[in-house]
């Protein structure tokens, strides 16, 4: 156990490709022809009884025979199967990305998020079937089977790969989102997360890479990894590793008292069943806020899109000038006068955010205005927001309704859930009451705003809503101290995992040692945030906090 | 083993915990007890018994044991020697401020023999554990207490039905500690050895004094008291629970403050023992000293407390010290095929501070040691070593079968609606589907196999033992499936060996403190590395760098060597195994 967050620390120090030592870093990413005699040397890591010592002992390590048959695929589950995004995320988009999967089940894996497209078959998808190093051309499907990214799988199996372990690498278009929503589908189909160089690792571990590259590692962690594994605790996420750290203190004090009552259960007093689940309770709470903070994370990074449209002539144009402060759209009183795409940047909560002004949307015969039509529908499909504009002098119109059907309908064949916020402009010249409108549109929309593009009026209204809608609003004022990384989430996540299970154990009345079984599943999660091992702590805990003992 | 012939009362412990921490506990009769075992050593066959007291061990010339020396002067010699030397190694009780050398009440101490292990170079330290005082049965009026009769359907430690033979059983009393116990021991503190400091040794946590729990725990108006009769035919009554460190004179008053003992009169006194002990990392797992070959230490010599964990030391050292005089290789029981390989992982790692004893707790992984499942864990392993005769292995092999036969029935028979059905729905509060197989029904809630027996779908062949085996399988796979994959994972890196001649203090990647504490445990697998106090994830990692360097460093030059004796001889090129051939 105590051994997962020695790989996190060996591989901080392992991939920092910018911070290496030039002249090691591509000995890591392709073997250098010296190497290769190390090929066929038989992989003897991977059996851990091949020892040093054995002569000497006889290990004895039982397994339950009434379980042996329920093993036997060891080697699976002896070694995981991991996952990454190996292409660099972060800064521009590239053109194609890749995620790469390593280990026993790749193929297995890769072959359940993969599905090939041949033109021989008709329709539909094949299961995967590999030939190493022959590229695939198909899908990556997410768990419920939609189409997630376009992919080419390159796999490359053991011991031909970089790792020596079966390798499959999906060639994805290069932005992040899809990146992500693959590397999501492989976990989801069975992978973990990779430690930050963790396919490097593998690499020397499974004897892919040569002594002197080993050495250079070891110089490498040996000079950084105290110190850098300290400063990124303490430092860097001190607000983080606070709330782990009484997350923590929470699951020990709770596997405290129920572990007191198995070793020491005639000197105890009952359990306080409403008092364990409300703290359970309480720690998913917190679980959950954290994993908010890594979609505000992700916000920082990448920022939010959001599209206005409308009909023609509702002030869309003045609306984005008047948020973005700027002159940016032309705005005339001719209908039609957008005939493109407009952007504007602003910030709305320390959020970067990208404003498009579209084209009103309607019927017209002007090939050019038609363009613009097509696009401001497809801006709006793609983007994180939708603000729909209405004018209040007009009030609520055929057209109007005409136009949220069409992207309702869009909407719903895309199978989107984008978020819609309905303006309506021009109040100031409106001559009906406000409250008419809440209703207008059904529950098409999540938020009604009131704004005068002209005076300024409502935009923060405006910018309320969409922080609401973002969650940006659940962030306290001030912003973060710290953020989230996917790796701490994945632990995260494991935790709410765990902490579902037991609720759901002690809903069920399972036994109270089964309670444990996940409880110690949490705190091991939350260990490997924090690198600390729990089994002397809850029994020190145990004789400190109890009377027991005959 | 003998707990199975000797037994005065048995009860299965945490029932309603979930099978991995039930616990069987037997009470035994002491006298008969050790009758019994005295006939058994004297009645085996090729054992030759020789009492005396040692004093020194005989060294051959490269470190390994020869044999024994006694106080008055004798040799004994012996390719393998196991100390187990109790609470008797310069042993010293106490009662109140009295003390004197013993090992137990009644019986000397051992001396000398701490010196001279201290002279072959041993770590020794001093830990301290006590025993109430006996209570003389007839003088107690049971009347007004809580009885604790034993279990009615008596379970076995044993898995072999030859042995199991029932008898009746005694019952324990509960009672309880009073207002004025309370105020006798505030009143006379000054009186007890750790609170009128000229005690130091440090006994156990979870075997409190009664004047520790109630310093402690101030705020708890009483405390059990478990009355255990210690035999048939003898009179002694332990007083569970109420150790102490008060003089004798303080003791039969602070007895009577207990509800039941108002007229009783004490046999023996409470007192505290303190004695020598050899922090357990100067063995390695297979029990034998790091430092003597041949030598093994056992029991209370390496820091625990209680039977079982005795009794768990000298299976493991009793097998090795044979298998070491026949030349065979040592055996090690990994931390996670059992509480025997826990309870010797812990002891030759971890930094003690108190007598050991095994806690259910201790175990990370302890779904998958469950008493129930003991033998299909280690029955193959005994018959491997040569310890299971053909009869018991073939009750083994048949039992298992018969377990695997039940629960693939349990998988194809499916019932429809009937009493069965109903009966469950009662019992789990759940609704049952049609065509239904009995496997889904077991793991409902509350659902156990007897309802299948009431109702005639039992297979009537199985034990009762069996069909527990069958429905703990069967109603929590999914947990025990979950904890199988945890503890693989984590398996194939912690059982990774580490060579023995490793010099810590040349890693200078290893902080100074793992450093430190690597050198003196000097521990087998990376696992056990990980798990000595001081060392961080940092230092583990660092520690499998350097070895995979060194591994291939090593590789590397015999790879060299072998090419270059292949071109030297030329003639036998064919003969000679290829680079790739040569591993460790």
């Amino acid at each position: 156990m105590a051994l997962l967050p020695v790989f996190r620390t060996i591989i901080t120090h392992f991939f920092k490709p910018k911070t290496l030592n030039p002249s090691l870093s591509p000995l890591f990413h392709e073997p250098a022809a010296k190497n290769l005699s190390f090929l066929s040397k038989p992989k003897t890591l991977s059996k851990p009884h091949s020892s040093l010592n054995s002569k000497a002992t006889l290990l004895l390590n039982g397994q339950d025979q009434r379980f042996m048959g329920l093993n036997g695929n060891d080697d699976k589950l002896i070694s995981t199967t991991i996952a990454a995004i190996v292409t660099s995320v972060g800064g521009p988009p590239s053109s194609v990305g890749i995620v790469r999967l390593s280990g026993p089940s790749a193929v297995e894996i890769a072959a359940r998020v993969f599905k090939p497209m041949r033109k021989k078959k008709k329709k539909g998808f094949c299961v995967w079937k590999p030939t190493s190093h022959v590229v695939d051309y198909g899908v990556v499907l997410d768990h419920q089977g939609n189409v997630v990214d376009e992919v080419l799988a390159v796999p490359m199996l053991a011991p031909r790969s970089y790792t020596r372990e079966d390798v499959v690498e999906l060639q994805c278009h290069g932005t992040e989102v899809c990146l992500r929503r693959v590397l999501r589908a492989c976990i989801e189909a069975g992978a973990r997360l990779a430690e930050p160089g963790e396919f490097t690792l593998r690499a020397f571990l499974n004897g892919r890479l040569d002594l002197s590259q080993a050495e250079n590692v070891e110089k490498l962690i040996s000079s950084k990894s105290t110190a850098a594994a300290d400063a990124a605790l303490a430092g860097i996420q001190g607000g983080f590793a606070s709330m782990v750290k009484s997350l923590r203190t929470q699951c020990i004090e709770l596997l405290t008292e129920i572990e007191a009552r198995l070793d020491f259960d005639d000197e105890m007093p009952p359990l306080d069943l409403n008092l364990i689940m409300e703290k359970i309770h309480s720690m998913s709470e917190d679980v959950e806020n954290a994993l908010k903070t890594a979609n505000y994370d992700k916000l920082l990074q990448s920022g939010l899109q959001i599209a206005i449209v409308g009909r023609p002539n509702v002030g869309k144009s003045s609306l984005l000038n008047a948020w973005s402060k700027s002159e940016r759209a032309i705005v005339t009183e001719i209908a039609g006068t957008t005939r493109d795409i407009v952007e504007a940047s602003i910030t709305v909560g320390s959020i970067p955010v990208i404003l498009l002004d579209t084209a009103g949307i309607r019927e017209t015969d002007d090939v050019v205005e038609k363009i613009g039509v097509e696009r401001s529908e497809a801006v709006a499909l793609g983007a994180d927001v939708i603000v729909m504009t209405v004018s209040a002098l007009d009030g609520w119109t055929p057209e109007d309704t005409g136009l949220l059907d069409r992207i309702v309908s869009k909407k719903k064949s895309a199978g989107s859930s984008t978020p819609m916020i309905l303006v309506v402009n021009k109040i100031d010249c409106s001559p009906s009451l406000c409250s008419e409108w809440v209703d207008r549109g059904g529950d098409s929309f999540s938020k009604h705003v009131f704004t005068c593009a002209i005076t300024g009026q409502g935009i923060q209204d405006l910018e309320m809503a969409i922080s609401e809608i973002v969650g940006l609003n659940k962030i306290p004022a001030g912003g973060l101290k710290w953020t989230v990384n996917q790796r701490q989430c994945e632990q995260l996540v494991r935790m709410k995992e765990a902490l579902a299970r037991l609720r759901s154990s002690i809903e069920e009345q399972m036994p109270l040692d089964f309670w444990t079984i996940d409880l110690r599943d949490a705190a091991l999660a939350l260990g490997q945030i924090s690198g600390e091992n729990i089994s002397e702590e809850i029994l020190s805990n145990i004789f400190g906090k109890f009377c027991i003992g005959k | 083993m003998l707990k199975k012939y000797c037994y005065l009362q048995k009860r299965v412990l945490n029932t309603s915990r979930g099978p991995a921490v039930r616990a069987l506990r037997a009470q035994t009769d002491k006298r008969e007890y050790a009758m019994e075992m005295k006939k058994i050593v004297e009645s085996t066959p090729n054992l030759s018994i020789r009492e005396a007291m040692v004093i020194d061990i005989l060294l051959g010339k490269n470190d390994n044991v020869e044999g024994v020396c006694t106080f008055f002067g004798m040799n004994f010699y012996a390719p393998s020697v196991v100390l187990t030397t109790g609470t008797f190694m310069s042993g010293k009780i106490w009662v109140g401020r009295t003390s004197m050398p013993a090992g137990r009440a009644g019986e000397s101490a051992s001396e000398g023999l701490t010196e001279n292990l201290q002279c072959l170079g041993f770590d020794t330290d001093r830990l301290k554990t006590g025993t109430p005082a006996r209570v003389d049965i007839r003088t107690v009026d049971f009347t007004g207490l809580e009885p604790q009769p034993g279990d009615k359907e008596v379970h076995w430690f044993s898995f072999d039905p030859d042995v199991q033979i029932e008898r009746e059983q005694m019952c324990c009393y509960l009672t309880r500690t009073t207002k004025i116990t309370h105020q006798l021991i505030k009143e006379n503190l000054h009186e007890t050895p750790t609170y009128g400091g000229w005690v130091e040794a440090k006994g156990p946590r979870y075997c409190p004094s009664i004047e520790d729990k109630i310093v402690r725990f101030q705020d708890k108006e009483s405390h059990q008291i478990f009355l255990e009769p210690e035999g048939r035919s003898v009179p002694e009554l332990y007083v569970q629970g109420f150790s102490t460190g008060l003089p004798e004179r303080l003791q039969l008053p602070l007895l009577r403050t207990l509800p039941g003992l108002e007229n009783c009169s004490m046999l023996r006194p409470a007192y505290a023992v303190e004695y020598d002990f050899l922090p357990a990392y100067q063995c390695s797992r297979s029990l034998m000293t790091k430092k003597i070959d041949g030598l093994f230490f056992s029991g209370q010599i390496n820091g625990t407390t209680g039977y079982e964990e005795a009794a768990a030391q000298g299976i493991i050292s009793g097998i090795n010290a044979a298998r070491h005089s026949d030349g065979k290789p040592l055996i090690v029981l990994e931390r996670e095929s059992s509480y025997i390989g826990t309870l010797i992982d812990d002891l030759v790692t971890k930094d003690l501070r108190e007598p050991y004893r095994m806690l259910t707790s201790r175990s990370e992984h302890r779904l998958l040691l469950r008493s129930d499942n003991a033998d299909s864990r280690l029955t193959p392993l005994g018959r491997e070593i040569g310890l299971i005769d053909d009869r018991r292995w073939k009750l083994y092999e048949d039992k298992q079968t018969r377990i695997l036969e039940e629960k693939k029935r349990l998988k194809t028979v499916r019932i429809s609606g009937g009493d069965l059905a109903a009966d469950i729905t009662c019992v789990s509060g759940q609704p049952v589907r049609d065509s239904s197989t009995l496997e889904s029904l077991l793991k409902k809630p509350h659902v156990q196999y007897e309802v299948f027996d009431k109702h005639g779908f039992g297979n009537e062949q199985l034990s009762r033992a069996e069909k527990e085996c069958v429905e703990i399988d069967v109603k929590y796979e999914g947990f025990i499936k979950r904890q199988q994959i945890q503890l693989q994972q984590m398996a194939h890196q912690q059982h990774r060996p580490l060579p023995e001649d490793l010099d810590y203090h040349a890693m200078i990647t290893l902080s100074l403190e793992a450093r430190e504490k690597l050198s003196k445990v000097r521990p087998q697998t990376i696992g056990q590395a990980s798990r000595v106090g001081g060392v961080s994830p940092a230092d583990i990692t660092a520690l499998l760098i350097i070895i995979e360097a060194s591994r291939r460093k090593a590789q590397e030059q015999r790879r060299h060597e072998m090419l270059t004796s292949v071109m030297t001889e030329t003639d036998h090129e064919s003969s000679v195994p290829s680079p790739k051939t040569v591993t460790l």
